[in-house]
């Protein structure tokens, strides 16, 4: 008798519990880089997640390497896709990373686990106009040595990097004089209207085809591999075993070519990563992936409120700090010097770096980018409130006081009152600021108009540009007209009337 | 009614009062009187405790005035300015209900109060309504009389709340105070720089030089018995320019 009901408890507890972990499931976060292929990559292993009936959240080109491993390490996200060349050389670099097992060793350190190999290799290479190529006989790198007058443009970090320019003249002999520094898209602009001769680029490079160049071959084997993996956290390993063989699907299956046609597919031919990696899916695993691609209009609607929850979060937690802190200001002389100095100081920091600033604090994304622009608005309003209540006339102030009101009151019912045009307008101003600066947010993966902006910048898609900037300038234009609106109700008629 | 018991008064490094032992007498109209800079005005600012002695003491009705008495004491003061003092954001009827609403009068007991001083001052009661930007500027010192008044306080203290209207409003309004004063027999302590005015007002006229007192008595005692010469150059200086010239016109 008394076993059975321990059993049947105990059962009953696990049953429980089982069904809270499948209800309670936490959504799978994928990052991916500010760049074409991450995101790509990002969606892929979207799609799979989410075909495996959970919930995936991709955080499109979230910024940098560091951005993204950080936040890997954070729990920010659960998985992102990084390249074995920039873990040995950049994340793990000064640990003497030699080969695949020394870098599930480091990074198991840190919480994380690396799937094998996707399949392409995205590392640096050295291109010329298949043409020109043809016609001097050139097939391998170590075929440049005998063309000693061709004309490199290589970009500026090429030309800076271990395994760049100085260490490439070095292993190939090299004799090359003509050797130039540029911005690696005019450099693509240079050799195909003849000007430069080679130029460095990156495997997996969309403009490989467009251009028609041909990727020499590295018979030295100079240049590192930089072979695409997944990294993601050990405890999904634990949580959503799963989950991670989902995703350990895409290991092996990507080759350079395959991987570069989806490159021109987003670049060139302007289709949605989302439905590039559909389609890929579809071919390659023979899996029906179920999406829908973003209209127009619906991201505009979710980028309008992702901006608006920015702006008008970071707005009133502003007014709440700030009005108490401009009436402080104008009570107290010193300590005002002292207020007035502080958040002037906040306004003197770049708008980018403040923004890096709050990602150790409050990691990347919303919550960071709220902090920023919160500390951005509180100038104007701190200052137009000080200035209103200092500028009220001294036998106004007397008035009040002699007719016997406690200070809290003659505050609240004259002196506020009094400066309210200027507390009024040192709102509007840090709104229709905040309205700007939010744009940034995407910098930290915040969303907003921002993410249209920077994601059209990348892809070169002018439509989607202006997707984020004219919703932005036209919400800049109705928060000020908001606030003339507001002007009318919240200043006292009897001070609208005196203008 | 109003006593100041040794008081000094410094501003910086310039000294606004040496030294001052003054008693104003309830039911009286007491004109301080003098050139700017005589400290008058800031006397008067020490009577509401709008600034604080150096040393000495104000009583009011047998209280010490502080910063801490002053917030009631003030309640049993009127207080007018030059210009009115009123506020822009309020309308004639909110500057002067502002105190009773705030020591939570009854509408109806606010009401009546309110109609007592309309008739009182002669204000038309559907300016009531108005901004002050929207009224006159005899209309503006009637709205700051009846602001001051509100509460029915013992003491009236005004500086120069004739000063800033027109010659011919000024004339105007100079009659109705008087007339004012006159019904509420109230104690009155009026701040001008214009002998008229102070003859015309002042059961007491007290005549300040530098921060002391020349010379204390009625407008005839000043004009006839001057205890020092500054008395005459004082009140002939604001004759008019016809008596002044020794004019025969009359």
């Amino acid at each position: 008798m008394r076993p059975a009901i321990v059993t049947g408890l105990v059962f009953a507890v696990f049953s429980y519990n089982s069904t809270a972990i499948a209800l309670d499931a936490e959504p799978i976060t994928v990052g991916s880089k500010s760049f074409t292929e991450s995101v790509v990559l990002g969606e892929l292993v979207s799609h799979l997640v989410r075909n495996a009936d959970a919930t995936a959240i991709h955080k499109r080109g979230m910024g940098g390497t560091q951005v993204l491993w950080n936040a890997l390490k954070n729990g920010d996200i659960d998985i992102y896709p990084e390249y074995t060349g920039t873990i040995a050389q950049e994340i793990l670099s000064g640990q003497h990373i030699e080969s695949m097992e020394d870098i599930h060793q480091a990074i198991a350190d840190h919480g994380l686990r690396m799937t094998r190999p996707l399949g392409f290799n995205n590392t640096y290479a050295i291109g010329m106009k298949k043409s020109h190529a043809d016609v001097l006989g050139i097939r391998t790198i170590s075929d440049l040595r005998s063309h000693p007058d061709l004309r490199f443009g290589f970009s500026n970090e090429f030309m800076d990097r271990g395994d760049g320019w100085p260490s490439l003249k070095a292993t190939y002999s090299l004799p090359h004089k003509d050797v130039n520094g540029l911005e690696h898209d005019l450099a693509y602009r240079g050799i195909d209207g003849g000007s430069i001769d080679a130029i460095d680029l990156y495997m997996t490079d969309a403009d490989i085809p467009y251009y028609d160049l041909r990727v020499l071959q590295d018979d030295l084997s100079h240049f590192p591999a930089y072979h695409a993996v997944l990294l993601y956290r050990d405890d999904l390993e634990h949580q959503s075993p799963e989950i991670v063989t989902v995703f350990k699907l895409l290991e092996g299956h990507v080759s350079t070519a395959e991987m570069r046609q989806m490159n021109v597919d987003v670049k060139i031919e302007q289709q949605s990563e989302t439905r590039v990696a559909a389609e890929f899916l579809q071919r390659k695993l023979g899996l029906s992936v179920v999406y829908r691609e973003e209209t127009m209009a619906d991201r505009i609607v979710r980028t309008t409120r992702e901006h608006l929850i920015l702006v008008s979060i970071s707005l009133f937690a502003a007014i709440l700090i700030a009005l108490p802190l401009g009436i402080i200001a104008a009570r107290r002389p010193v300590m005002g010097q002292a207020i007035l100095g502080t958040v002037g100081i906040i306004q003197t920091i770049p708008a980018l770096a403040l923004l890096v600033f709050m990602i150790p604090l409050l990691g990347i994304g919303v919550p960071a980018a709220i902090a920023a622009l919160f500390l951005y608005s509180l100038l104007p309003i701190v200052r137009n409130t000080y200035t209103g209540l200092h500028d009220i006339s001294p036998p106004m102030r007397e008035s009040a006081e002699a007719l016997g009101l406690p200070a809290g009151v003659r505050l609240r019912k004259v002196e506020l009152p009094l400066a309210s045009r200027s507390i009024l307008a040192g709102i509007k101003t840090s709104a229709v600021i905040n309205v700007g600066f939010a744009t940034l947010g995407a910098f930290i993966a915040a969303g907003g108009y921002g993410e249209s902006i920077l994601t059209g910048i990348r892809l070169d898609n002018m439509s989607l540009i202006l997707q984020g900037a004219i919703p932005a300038a036209v919400l800049a234009l109705l928060v000020q007209g908001f606030f003339e609106l507001l002007e009318r109700v919240a200043v006292p008629k009897g001070l609208r009337l005196a203008r | 009614m109003l006593e100041l018991r040794g008081i000094s008064k410094t501003f910086g490094s310039e000294q606004a009062i040496p030294l001052m032992n003054l008693t104003i007498a309830a039911g009286a109209t007491t004109v301080l009187i003098g050139t700017s800079g005589c400290g008058k005005s800031t006397l008067l600012r020490l009577m509401i405790g709008l600034i604080q002695p150096d040393a000495g003491t104000v009583f009011f009705e047998g209280t010490p005035l502080t910063q801490e008495s002053a917030l009631f004491l003030r309640h049993r003061m009127g207080y007018v300015i030059q210009d009115g003092g009123l506020f822009p954001h309020l309308t004639a009827r909110e500057n002067i209900e502002l105190m009773a609403r705030h020591l939570r009068w009854e509408d109806k007991r606010i009401a009546s109060r309110l109609s007592e001083l309309i008739e009182l001052t002669h204000f038309p009661s559907d300016g009531l309504g108005r901004y002050p930007v929207q009224l006159s500027g005899g209309q503006q010192q009637r709205v700051s009389l009846m602001r001051a008044l509100m509460l029915d306080p013992h003491v009236l203290l005004l500086d120069e709340p004739l000063g800033a209207l027109d010659p011919m409003v000024r004339s105007d309004l100079q009659t109705e105070l008087k007339a004012i004063f006159d019904t509420l027999k109230k104690t009155v302590v009026l701040v001008t720089h214009d002998m008229g005015e102070a003859g015309f007002f002042g059961d007491l006229i007290i005549l300040f030089r530098e921060g002391t007192i020349v010379q204390q008595g009625t407008f005839e005692e000043l004009v006839n018995v001057p205890v020092d010469p500054f008395v005459t150059q004082f009140v002939n200086a604001q004759r008019s320019p016809l008596t002044a010239t020794g004019g025969t016109s009359q």
